[in-house]
C-alpha cells in the first residue's frame, strides 16, 4: 500500500512540474509523440540533491541540442532509489551506491553510472583563523570519535608545529539530516579507522559519538562559523563558495593535499586503475592511491534498469548518458564538480552496451 | 427541532403569531434549502474527525513494522542508529515535551501581559498597532525564525544569557543550567518556540478579555474594586476558559513545530537534564531523516515517531482540557 502512495505522489510531482519548464529547443517528431503520453516530458528521473545543479544544466543543454526533454526531481538519494524500485521514474540518482539489500528489492538488475565526483572538505573555526591545518587520517577519526577533545592535543600539535593551537574544547558539528555528504565522509572514516568502522560505521545518517547536528551544508557552516573550537565537514563546492578555512589531509601515498577538484578527479583515476573489467561501479573510491589524490571523494550515480520495456525511452536514455559522459563532462567544472577521469568514461561506455530493450540486438 | 419550528404553520401557535418567527421561514419560504444547508455543514463538521481518523490509521499502519519490531523499547531506547537498524525515540519524545514545556512557561505570562495591557490599559491609539504587530509574529514563516535563531538568538544565548544564568545567578549548580554552553540547545528551542506561540496565546486571550461584558466590570467597580481588583476578580475569571483555550492552542503548535526547532536544537540523540545541552524533537527527527530513508524499517521507524507524536499531542491536549475543566468546576462551587 505504501508503494501506491509513493507512486501517486511521484506522478503528481511529475505532472505538476512537467508543463512548467519548457526548454527552448524544438522538439523532434519522436519527442512530441512521446510527449502526448507523458505530459510534455520524454524521460523522468528523481534522486540526489547534490548533483542536481549539474543535472539540470545538462538536461537543459541536452533539450536545446536534441529536443529530448528530461524532468528531474531532486528529492534525495533515498527517494530516488525508492521511486526507481517502484518504477515510477525512468532513472534514479544517488550519492551512495545501492546496497545488496536494495538491489534485491529492485527485482531486476540496476546499472550504476558514475556521473561526477564530489569531495568533502574539513572546515573549522579557531582564533587567528589558521589556514590549511593538517589532519592525518587517525587524528581526524579520533576527533570525530571524541577521543581527541582539545585543540592543543599533542597529536594535533605534532602535525601542525607552526600553528598556534589554543587549549580549547573541540566541538564536532555534523549533518543532522540524512545526506550523501555524510555518506562520503563516514565512508572515508570507516576506510581509515577500524574503531570508526566497527563503531558508527558508514551511512547517510550514523549514530555520532559526539557533537551537534546542523541541518544541511548551511546549518553545519553556520554552526562552525559561530562557535570557536568547532570542526565540521561540508561539500567542497560549498566550502569554496563561502571561502571557509579548510583542512589539509594526508592521502594514502603519504602526501599532504588541499581539497580540490583535481584531487577528487585524481582520486577516481587512482581507484579506476584497479577496477576489474566487469565492475558494476558500486564502489567506494575514498582513500584511493596516488600522489595528488584528495582522499574524501566519491562518485554520484545515475541508476538505470538493465532491462527496459519501453524501447523509445531506453534509446533516449542511452543516448543521453553517452552525451553526458562526453560532452556533458566538459561543463561540470564551471559548477564546481570534479569531472570523471578518461579511463572511467571508457569503462562506463562498455557498461552502457548492457542496457537491453525490445528490438535491440 | 429547527424543522419542527419551520414545519408548523405560524397560526397554530397560541395567541397572536410570534413576531420573530416569521423571518425564520425565509423570504422564499423554503425549508428544503435549509435542509441542504444543514446537511452540508454537518458533513463539513464530520470531515475533520474523519480526516483525523484517516491520518491515525495510515501512520499506525506505516509505523507498525517498527512498533512491532521494537515494542515498548521504541519509547525507552535512546539508540537511533540507521547503520545498525536500531531505532529508539526516547530522546526525541523527551525533547518534544521539554521544549514545549519551556516554551509555555516563557510564553504564557508574557502573552497574558500583552493581552491584559491591550484589552484593559492601552490607550486606543496604541492598541491597534501593538495588537497588529503581535499578530504579525504568527505570519512569519518558521524557516525565517530558524535562520534568525541560528544567526541572532543562538549567539545571543551563548554569549549573554547562558553565562548569566550559569555564573551570575549561580544556577550552574543546578542540573538544569550546567555544562558547556555551545548555543544550540533545548533552551534555544524553547525560546524560539515561545516567540512563535506567543501571538496565538495573546490573540485569543485578548479577544476573550475584550468579550467580557461591560456589566461585569462595572459591577465590580461599583462595589468599590480598584482596576486591578476588577481585572483579577471579575474579568479574568470570566475569561479563564478562553485563555486556557489559547494556551492549549499554543501548546499544540509548540509540540508539532518542526523547521525552526530543527535549526536551533542541536539534533543530538541524547537525554540531558541541562537545558544548555543539545536535544532532539520528534518533528525534527522526521524532517531530518525522511528524504534519505531507504530501508523499510527506517521509514517505518519514522512513521512510528509520527504515531507517537500524534498520540502525545492527543494526550497532552486532553490532559490540558481536563485540567481546565477541573479548575473551573472547583472555582464555580
Amino acid at each position: 500500500m505504501k508503494g501506491v502512495t509513493w507512486a501517486t505522489a511521484a506522478m503528481m510531482l511529475v505532472a505538476c512540474s512537467g508543463g512548467g519548464k519548457k526548454p527552448s529547443g524544438q522538439a523532434s517528431s519522436t519527442a512530441s509523440q512521446a510527449a502526448a503520453s507523458s505530459g510534455g516530458v520524454d524521460l523522468t528521473g528523481a534522486g540526489a540533491t547534490f548533483p542536481a545543479p549539474i543535472y539540470k544544466q545538462w538536461f537543459f543543454n541536452y533539450a536545446d541540442k536534441t529536443g529530448v526533454k528530461i524532468n528531474y526531481q531532486a528529492i534525495g538519494s533515498g527517494g530516488g532509489i525508492r521511486q526507481l524500485t517502484e518504477r515510477t521514474v525512468d532513472f534514479g540518482a544517488s550519492d551512495a551506491p545501492m546496497s545488496d539489500q536494495e538491489m534485491a528489492a529492485a527485482g531486476a538488475k540496476v546499472l550504476h553510472f558514475p556521473t561526477v565526483i564530489g569531495a568533502v572538505a574539513i572546515t573549522y573555526n579557531l582564533p587567528g583563523n589558521p589556514q590549511f591545518l593538517k589532519f592525518s587520517p587517525d587524528v581526524l577519526a579520533d576527533i570525530f570519535l571524541g577521543k581527541i577533545t582539545k585543540w592543543n592535543d599533542k597529536r594535533i600539535v605534532a602535525l601542525n608545529p607552526g600553528a598556534k593551537l589554543p587549549a580549547m574544547d573541540i566541538l564536532v558539528v555534523h549533518r543532522s539530516d540524512g545526506s550523501g555528504t555524510t555518506y562520503i565522509f563516514t565512508d572515508y572514516l570507516s576506510s581509515v579507522s577500524d574503531a570508526w568502522k566497527n563503531g558508527p560505521g558508514k551511512g547517510k545518517d550514523v549514530a555520532w559519538p559526539v557533537g551537534l547536528g546542523g541541518k544541511g551544508n548551511e546549518g553545519v557552516t553556520g554552526q562552525v562559523k559561530q562557535t570557536p573550537g568547532a570542526i565540521g565537514y561540508v561539500e567542497l563546492a560549498y566550502a569554496n563558495e563561502n571561502k571557509l578555512p579548510v583542512g589539509e589531509l594526508k592521502n594514502k601515498s603519504g602526501m599532504w593535499v588541499k581539497p580540490s577538484l583535481q584531487g577528487a578527479t585524481a582520486c577516481a583515476a587512482g581507484a579506476a586503475q584497479s577496477l576489474p573489467a566487469d565492475t558494476d561501479f558500486r564502489i567506494s573510491i575514498v582513500n584511493a592511491p596516488g600522489a595528488d589524490v584528495y582522499p574524501i571523494s566519491s562518485f554520484t550515480w545515475l541508476l538505470v534498469y538493465q532491462k527496459m520495456d519501453d524501447a523509445a525511452k531506453a534509446k533516449k536514455l542511452v543516448d543521453f548518458i553517452t552525451w553526458a559522459l562526453h560532452d556533458g563532462e566538459q561543463q561540470v567544472k564551471a559548477l564546481e564538480y570534479a569531472p570523471l577521469p578518461e579511463n572511467m568514461v571508457d569503462l562506463e561506455m562498455k557498461q552502457l552496451q548492457e542496457v537491453q530493450y525490445p528490438g535491440k540486438m | 427541532m429547527v424543522d419542527e419550528i419551520l414545519a408548523g404553520p405560524p397560526g397554530e401557535a397560541e395567541g397572536p403569531p410570534v413576531e420573530p418567527a416569521q423571518p425564520r421561514v425565509g423570504i422564499h419560504g423554503g425549508g428544503f434549502g435549509d435542509r441542504i444547508y444543514s446537511g452540508v455543514i454537518t458533513l463539513s463538521a464530520l470531515c475533520v474527525p474523519a480526516l483525523l481518523l484517516l491520518i491515525f490509521w495510515v501512520i499506525t499502519k506505516a509505523g507498525w513494522l517498527a512498533l512491532h519490531t521494537f515494542g515498548f523499547g521504541f519509547l525507552t531506547s535512546s539508540q537511533w542508529d540507521s547503520v545498525k537498524q536500531q531505532y529508539g525515540a526516547a530522546p526525541a519524545l523527551y525533547g518534544t515535551l521539554v521544549s514545549s514545556f519551556v516554551a509555555l512557561v516563557l510564553a504564557t505570562p508574557l502573552a497574558l501581559g500583552v493581552a491584559i495591557f491591550l484589552s484593559e490599559f492601552a490607550p486606543a491609539w496604541l492598541r491597534r498597532p501593538v495588537a497588529f504587530l503581535v499578530d504579525l509574529l504568527a505570519a512569519i514563516p518558521s524557516v525565517v525564525y530558524g535562520l534568525w535563531g541560528i544567526f541572532v538568538l543562538v549567539p545571543f544565548l551563548r554569549s549573554w544569557v547562558m553565562p548569566f544564568l550559569r555564573d551570575t545567578l549561580h544556577l550552574g549548580a543546578t542540573p538544569f543550567f550546567s555544562g558547556p554552553a555551545y548555543g544550540p540547545s533545548m533552551l534555544a528551542a524553547g525560546v524560539i518556540l515561545a516567540i512563535m506561540i506567543l501571538p496565538y496565546i495573546s490573540a485569543v486571550s485578548r479577544e476573550v478579555l475584550m468579550a467580557v461584558p461591560r456589566s461585569q466590570r462595572e459591577a465590580a467597580l461599583a462595589l468599590g474594586a480598584t482596576r486591578w481588583e476588577m481585572l483579577w476578580g471579575a474579568a479574568i475569571p470570566f475569561a479563564r476558559s478562553g485563555i486556557a483555550g489559547g494556551v492549549i492552542l499554543g501548546l499544540g503548535r509548540a509540540l508539532g513545530e518542526t523547521m525552526a526547532v530543527t535549526m536551533v536544537i542541536g539534533n543530538r540523540q541524547e537525554i540531558a537534564t541541562s537545558l544548555f545541552a543539545p536535544g532532539y524533537t520528534m518533528a525534527s527527527l522526521i524532517a531530518n531523516q525522511f528524504t534519505e530513508a531507504t530501508s523499510d524499517l527506517n521509514l517505518s521507524a519514522l512513521m512510528a515517531v509520527g504515531f507517537v507524536l500524534f498520540v502525545v499531542t492527543l494526550l497532552v491536549n486532553a490532559g490540558a482540557r481536563w485540567l481546565v475543566w477541573r479548575t473551573s468546576l472547583e472555582t464555580s462551587i
